[in-house]
């Protein structure tokens, strides 16, 4: 049930993004945003950002569980798989908040597509990576 | 005003990444392998939060304008397009891998584990190739 309780919290910041700023929570899009030298708009981007990091250490020292310990042996695959997440969110206009959870909101039919096509992409890496690896 | 709103969306959006386990790879991962021992949460989070957000989003749209902005930014395109299906496919690939997408990532930068200093600083350089491709490669045709 925590997993439905803390959906809501991620549905609640979403709404206040777009009822107040008029904007949509896609962490990807916040993040490339910052990088682009041509967008103006940066305060609201940072502020948001520091709000995560913010929420993250509250998560730290009252809900420690959120942080279990990873292996040093996975920095290779963390340094590749995290320029992929990169390279990817910004080909594809958007993550798992920004398609996942604000377009389908919107009945996106991009990001119902998209949703589809990246759960079904990591389903195919989880598999590929558990049968060379033998564990998950 | 804008900013400080932002700042409380981000620490509500973390503390429901953090509740809900999508903090912790092995969720994320465990969901996405199917053929294993299926874990349902974060079908559960997505649940959630598009539970509440599909109800309050076209309230939200009966409004000319945000409280606090003079405009609405929401995406126009509508087509699918090449680079929305393999821009999905390769977030797909890197996010089963690591079992990291960016919001999870940036919240864990909290934990103190360098393991997400990894994560991160690689997605950015990943974005910024990316928009170093683009401009060179799109805008000037």
């Amino acid at each position: 049930m925590e997993a439905i309780y803390g959906g809501v919290l991620i549905g609640v910041a979403a709404t206040m993004m777009l009822l107040f700023n008029g904007r949509v929570t896609g962490i990807s899009g916040i993040v490339g945003g910052l990088l682009n030298p041509v967008s103006k708009d940066k305060s609201w981007r940072i502020l948001f950002l520091l709000g995560l990091l913010v929420g993250g250490f509250f998560l730290r020292f009252f809900h420690p569980v959120s942080f279990v310990t990873v292996s040093n042996a996975w920095r290779i695959d963390y340094m590749i798989a995290g320029f992929f997440v990169g390279f990817g969110t910004l080909l594809g206009n958007g993550c798992t908040s920004g398609h996942g959870v604000c377009g389908i909101s919107r009945f996106s039919f991009r990001s119902i597509i998209s949703t589809i096509i990246f759960i079904l992409s990591g389903i195919l890496s989880v598999v590929f990576f558990k049968l060379i690896r033998g564990y998950l | 005003m804008k900013g400080f709103i932002a700042l409380i969306s981000g620490i509500n959006f973390a503390l429901g990444l953090g509740y809900s386990g999508m903090t912790q790879v092995h969720i994320v991962r465990g969901f996405l392998d199917v053929f294993g021992i299926w874990d349902w949460r974060l079908m559960g989070v997505m649940i959630g939060a598009i539970g509440v957000h599909a109800i309050t989003y076209p309230l939200i749209r009966k409004r000319k304008s945000p409280l606090l902005a003079p405009d609405f930014h929401l995406p126009t395109k509508n087509e699918i397009d090449k680079r929305l299906i393999l821009g999905a496919v390769i977030f797909g690939l890197g996010w089963g891998w690591a079992g990291i997408c960016p919001g999870p990532g940036i919240v864990s930068l909290a934990s103190g584990n360098p393991s997400f200093i990894y994560f991160i600083v690689s997605m950015l350089l990943g974005m910024k190739f990316f928009q170093f491709m683009d401009n060179k490669f799109t805008r000037s045709k």
